[in-house]
């Protein structure tokens, strides 16, 4: 059996989740959505764009796109531990079928999910008023980053889950996951930051895509001088390129390392 | 006769840890092979590197007929494994579950829905096959994970420690679905720290110990091999317990135990029924009034529990 087929089952079997357990999905996109309003109307008054002007909505939704990305890696890695621990991840490995194929069958749920957050999340930015002011093909480039993002943190997350398999370590990410997201550009522009944490933030690889994702949604950006704005794009292909060179193989170490 | 497991030499080491050191198992075909130690005896270990799921360090292994270490893939497509966790999905249902199994198995949709049914009935699961897995019993948890191990009528079957955690009543599902698996052909390698478990279900036992096999036969075999019969006396003044059981060991030529609760006395007699005789003869001799007196066959605990012993035993003086 080919790996693209045994990995397209093992994704049936996640996407089987969700009909099983609505709440499930239906909670991951409903908090961010939480997340975007309290931003937009709790805070978003009271903030201000560097060269933006007063569409606070316009620079933040691409930024909540983003963010929805990196707390997928927070799935990869529960979904990838438990089964793990549960010796499901076992009795695939005893089966007759590529070992790629449990990895890929993550990667499609992964990635479809976030595919679906991400359509939910442009939806309800419609609504709000955000507003794509380019063209169908740049918006198109625009998610197509956004998913490249979360596809480099899929390794990050298969790494994580495979290595580290307590209840704790699992814990220990999801409360990690909260500063780098904020550690960003997500929600306000690192411009109005004090010099030296500007300067983290802006390269914090969430910062990059968001900025990227701006540019071509035709959104305010925030980011007025700097390699970051005149090659967004070009980084944010880069960069999780980087991510995904590093933990791939890293990944697949680790899965390796089962066998030992 | 081609044996549909052959295991020869396998050494694994895990840091300082020998965890497989010298293990050697033949496996008949059609039969059930328990592999049978304490925590820690390796037994796992030696399921994952025939399952292919640990690499093998040293030593050869084939399992139908297929080098573990030349052809991994080929092994994994003969054997079924039922791990030590219940590894089905647990949001999921009974049959999404052996439908999934079965579509990776390689079976086109309708023939895995065809063949989940058919195990569903077959491990008395039809009722609850629809309703998600987290809802079932241990018992029907393990008969489900048996019957996803089954869904390619594997050559080997492989079960570690299937009932460990479970009440009696799963215990005995798991016993029924095993037997249920035998009977239908399948070769199954069974381990196992319960003797009773060892004793009902295997046709051949394997004793482990810290890495290898210290004892291989039927459970009768292993029981006489070992231990001959064992003669024990029941007295009526507990004042003479000792003394009856000096005469008890001086007539068998075995020292003999005492069970001061029970007022018990018992040694082991290679000569049976004759040491018996003897021994009443002694009592009577000397005066020591009898309550009970009996002659059994050893349990297989006692038969383990030797084994283990004189093997730990000869480690440390070594």
């Amino acid at each position: 059996m080919s790996a693209i087929r045994a990995g397209w089952i093992i994704t049936l079997r996640d996407l089987q989740h969700w009909v099983r357990q609505p709440a499930m999905p239906i909670f991951g996109i409903a908090f961010t959505i939480m997340l975007l309003l309290m931003f937009a109307f709790l805070f978003g008054g009271a903030i201000e764009i560097p060269g933006g002007g007063a569409d606070y909505i316009g620079f933040l939704l691409p930024g909540v796109f983003t963010l929805t990305m990196l707390f997928g890696l927070e799935n990869t890695m529960a979904a990838m531990s438990e089964d793990s621990k549960r010796g499901v991840t076992d009795r695939f490995r005893s089966m007759p079928i590529p070992s790629s194929s449990i990895v890929l069958g993550r990667a499609g749920a992964d990635l479809l999910y976030s595919a679906l957050s991400l359509a939910v999340l442009m939806g309800g930015g419609l609504l709000l008023g955000w507003r794509v002011e380019t063209g169908l093909g740049q918006a198109v480039l625009a998610a197509a980053l956004l998913l490249w993002l979360r596809f480099a943190l899929l390794w990050l997350g298969i790494f994580l889950g495979l290595t580290f398999r307590g209840a704790g370590a699992t814990m220990a990410i999801q409360v990690l996951v909260w500063p780098i997201g904020f550690l960003s550009s997500v929600f306000v522009s690192t411009e109005t930051m004090p010099a030296w944490l500007g300067a983290v933030t802006q390269w914090n690889p969430v910062s990059i895509t968001a900025t990227a994702a701006r540019e071509l949604f035709g959104n305010p950006t925030g980011v007025t001088a700097g390699l970051l704005s005149t090659h967004a794009v070009l980084l944010a292909v880069v960069v999780p390129l980087a991510i995904t060179l590093v933990f791939l193989p890293l990944s697949a170490r680790a899965y390796r390392g089962l066998g030992k | 006769m081609d044996h549909s497991l052959i295991a020869t030499g396998l050494r694994k080491r895990f840091g300082q840890t020998r965890a497989l050191d010298g293990f050697d198992l033949r496996v008949a075909p059609g039969t059930v092979h328990g592999l049978l130690g304490p925590n820690g005896a390796g037994k796992s270990t030696a399921v994952r590197v025939l399952t292919t799921l640990t690499r093998l360090e040293e030593g050869t292994a084939t399992i139908a007929g297929i080098d573990v270490r030349r052809d991994p893939a080929g092994v994994r497509s003969r054997i079924g494994l039922v791990g030590q966790a219940a590894a089905v999905d647990e949001i999921l249902g009974g049959e999404q579950n052996l439908v999934m199994f079965g579509r990776l198995f390689g079976l086109a949709k309708r023939a895995a829905r065809a063949r989940a049914s058919q195990l569903l009935e077959q491990f008395d699961l039809a009722e609850v096959g629809s309703k998600p897995v987290s809802s079932y019993s241990g018992g029907m948890r393990r008969r489900l994970d048996i019957a996803a191990s089954l869904i390619l009528s594997p050559s080997v079957l492989f079960l570690d420690e299937p009932t460990t955690g479970l009440d009696p009543r799963g215990r005995n599902e798991v016993w029924r679905a095993v037997r249920q698996a035998s009977a239908a052909g399948t070769t199954v390698l069974l381990t196992t720290q319960y003797l009773e478990e060892a004793d009902q279900l295997a046709d051949q036992i394997s004793v482990m110990s810290a890495g290898r096999v210290i004892a291989d036969g039927t459970p009768d075999s292993l029981k006489s091999d070992l231990g001959a019969d064992v003669v024990s006396v029941v007295v009526s003044d507990p004042g003479r317990l000792a003394e009856a059981a000096g005469l008890l060991g001086r007539v068998a030529g075995a020292e003999a135990s005492v069970d001061k609760d029970a007022r018990a006395a018992s040694t082991r007699a290679t000569t049976g029924s004759a040491a018996m005789v003897e021994a009443i003869r002694a009592l009577d001799a000397a005066g020591i009034e009898l309550d009970d007196v009996s002659l059994r066959r050893p349990t297989l605990d006692e038969v383990f529990l030797t084994l283990t012993d004189t093997d730990t035993n000869t480690k440390e003086t070594r």
